[in-house]
């Protein structure tokens, strides 16, 4: 049975923080106090006009937006179906959306007064944002990176200490996202007084979730304006890329309430989805649960332990979810799709050759996902895939998969 | 609400005019059979109440001596099943000694929370501290606990100010567990002067006993928290003390019996020496 539908998608989260029964406060009692100081602080912050202000004067001037709206012609001629346009978010400064959200926290943490910052990391965008930001405003900053990835990821590390950024790398458990993550809150628990958590995704406790997706709207603000240029209409559909999901809330949150717009998140299906721990599937392989702040859903197993998730992207192998995507999902809302690690890998070498544009694989698996929905569509239907991320980074995984080149 | 062990326990200690020694192991660790002997023998020892961990995969508050605790329990294939069961077979000898179950949210809400409370109760667990449930998610698990007949232990911390402490103590019962400084299990130790000023301060808006934790390493250190606390909590240094012994004993689990209880001794002195002093 499905549940009433809301009249607006887009109301959420409320005052607890929820998005019916996700997201919510789920920490140690020591950071009680700070969350509620930062949600009083973002609340103020939102009502006041200089603070976005602000962030448009950074976006335009520091970030290059808006990122344009691309036609991907010869992409769009060789699968022979929708229209298909790229959102092209990779252009940002430091080669990712991630820059949109670490700018409004780091103004936010500005406001309260914290000079250190620290962050978690998957693929290393979001620490090269933190980094950059904190190196404009001359503040400490600490980044939190699972040792897997700072291997997998050698070039964002590069980058991230030429900034300036003390890079951490955490040994424990499958030594990726996650555990970057835990980390990451145990500093904050012991560093209380004078840190700020930059999270990097539409995830853990209210009111990040609602914070990091209105920092990354502006994705979605744009897609509409430049879709209406472009084509004067809205798009017909809307397809993202889902680790924590900052990207893909970011660009949908604000079509959520034109229901003619088809929206599709792609998570990582890895080795494929009935490998067992062989993916980061969250939607389609968990249960709801509690983790890193909020419930959404979680992969884990009959006893609550939480699994790893495995992507060859280091950006999506989380295994959870922002807790939004979890509500849109029983919902009915999105349509939450997947993409393995082979097919994600086609797709990247595809968009290099027809298009000239080396992605990073967390589109990549939303750029899989086009490939088999385009050709199902008319040519008059507009699809928007939101290119996240360049493949700077990613050259070096890609290379060892393909054997060498 | 009736008394539970836990009341009966504060209360017993109070009358002797010493704290209480509060005892952190986690459950299954390094396996299940030496965890119940571990179990049986700290009360044996002197240990007052005992805190059980219930490992979790994810334990965001918890240094390496507790996360690496509850690795080896989930990898002996400890669950929160089996550590029930674990409670309920210690019950069989002991009816006195109150039971905590600490640990996170997630395994509990996976195993159902009105499945959980039944089986905890008649387990025999009388507590429960869930470091990922802050007053603001009472409804989850603290009212129904408290509605059932369990205590709900809440942490305050150095971060909890006189605005905040009538929130946290609301629904709090049993004892209040003072975390001795803002951080992670088993870090830093405390300022034992500061910790005499936040018990008083916490005294000031309860008559709940307050058990003091985090950081305790040591006699000394037990007996400087005991002198103005009506508890103190030993966890990563009881735990260091089974992982150590379990790495380097040839005799196995009397081994690891002889060194928690001679720890446990140790701990105890320092508590009753500590009031002596004072």
């Amino acid at each position: 049975m499905k549940p009433d539908l809301p009249n607006s998608f887009r109301t959420g989260p409320d005052e607890h923080g929820h998005f019916g029964i996700f997201g919510g406060r789920f920490v140690a009692e020591t950071l009680m106090p700070l969350i509620l100081d930062l949600e009083q602080a973002y609340a103020k912050a939102k009502a006041d006009p200089s603070f976005q202000a602000e962030l448009d004067h950074l976006a335009t001037h520091y970030v290059g937006r808006p990122s344009p709206l691309y036609y991907a012609e010869r992409l769009t001629q060789h699968l022979g179906g929708a229209k298909i346009y790229f959102k092209r978010d990779e252009l940002n400064h430091t080669g990712a959306h991630k820059i949109n959200n670490v700018l409004g926290q780091i103004q936010l943490a500005l406001r309260m007064g914290k000079k250190r910052i620290i962050a978690e990391t998957g693929a290393g965008q979001h620490g090269v944002a933190t980094a950059t930001a904190c190196a404009k405003y001359g503040l400490e900053c600490v980044v939190y990176m699972g040792a897997v990835d700072v291997e997998r990821q050698k070039p964002n590390v590069f980058r991230m200490k030429m900034l300036g950024a003390t890079i951490v790398p955490v040994q424990s458990g499958a030594r990726t996202l996650k555990d970057a993550m835990n980390e990451a809150l145990r500093d904050w628990v012991t560093n209380v007084a004078d840190t700020f958590y930059c999270i990097g995704t539409a995830a853990g406790p209210h009111p990040y979730p609602a914070m990091v997706r209105d920092f990354q709207s502006i994705i979605g603000k744009e897609t509409r304006e430049q879709m209406m240029q472009a084509e004067g209409r809205l798009p017909d559909s809307l397809v993202a890329c889902i680790g924590g999901g900052s990207n893909a809330i970011g660009l949908f949150h604000p079509f959520l309430d034109d229901r003619n717009v088809e929206i599709y998140g792609v998570e990582a299906a890895g080795h494929g989805l009935e490998v067992p721990d062989g993916h980061a599937a969250s939607l389609a392989g968990g249960r709801p649960g509690v983790l890193h702040g909020n419930r959404t859903y979680l992969l884990m197993d009959e006893d609550g332990q939480i699994n790893e998730g495995h992507s060859i992207s280091a950006g999506l192998d989380y295994p959870g979810i922002g807790p939004e995507h979890a509500w849109l999902r029983d919902m009915g809302r999105v349509t939450y799709l997947s993409a393995t690690d082979k097919k994600a890998l086609e797709a990247f070498q595809l968009c290099c050759k027809l298009e000239g544009i080396i992605p990073a694989l967390e589109p990549a698996h939303a750029l899989a996902a086009v490939i088999e929905l385009a050709p199902k569509k008319s040519k008059d239907h507009l699809m928007v895939m939101n290119m996240c991320g360049r493949g700077d980074k990613d050259i070096f995984t890609v290379a060892d998969h393909l054997g060498g080149m | 609400m009736t008394k539970t062990r836990i009341d009966r326990r504060f209360a017993k200690t109070r009358a002797e005019g010493r704290a209480a020694l509060v005892t952190f192991i986690m459950a299954g660790d390094p396996d299940l059979a030496t965890s119940l002997e571990i179990l049986k023998t700290l009360p044996k020892a002197g240990a007052d109440v005992i805190e059980l961990g219930m490992p979790f995969t994810d334990p965001m508050a918890d240094g390496p001596s507790i996360q690496a605790a509850g690795l080896r329990a989930l990898k002996s294939g400890m669950t929160l099943k089996k550590t029930l069961a674990l409670i309920a077979d210690f019950r069989r000898n002991d009816d006195e000694t109150p039971i905590v179950l600490m640990g996170y949210y997630n395994p509990i809400y996976v195993y159902g929370v009105d499945r959980f409370l039944t089986d905890a109760l008649s387990a025999g667990v009388d507590g429960l501290i869930i470091v990922d449930l802050p007053p603001e998610e009472d409804s989850e698990l603290c009212e129904p606990a408290l509605k059932a007949g369990l205590n709900f232990i809440r942490l305050a911390t150095p971060t909890t100010d006189d605005k905040r402490l009538p929130k946290v103590l609301t629904n709090t019962s049993g004892f209040v567990y003072y975390v001795s400084i803002t951080g992670i299990t088993g870090a830093a130790t405390p300022d034992y002067s500061k910790v005499a000023e936040a018990v008083a301060r916490i005294k000031q808006h309860t008559d709940l006993p307050i058990a003091v934790g985090f950081g305790v390493k040591n006699a000394q250190s037990a007996a400087a928290i005991a002198a103005h606390a009506d508890g103190v909590v030993v966890g990563s240094a009881l735990v260091d003390v089974i992982a150590n012994a379990t790495a380097t004993g040839s005799a196995g689990q009397d081994n690891v019996i002889s060194h928690v209880s001679k720890f446990v001794g140790q701990l105890v002195n320092g508590i009753h020496q500590a009031r002596a002093k004072a």
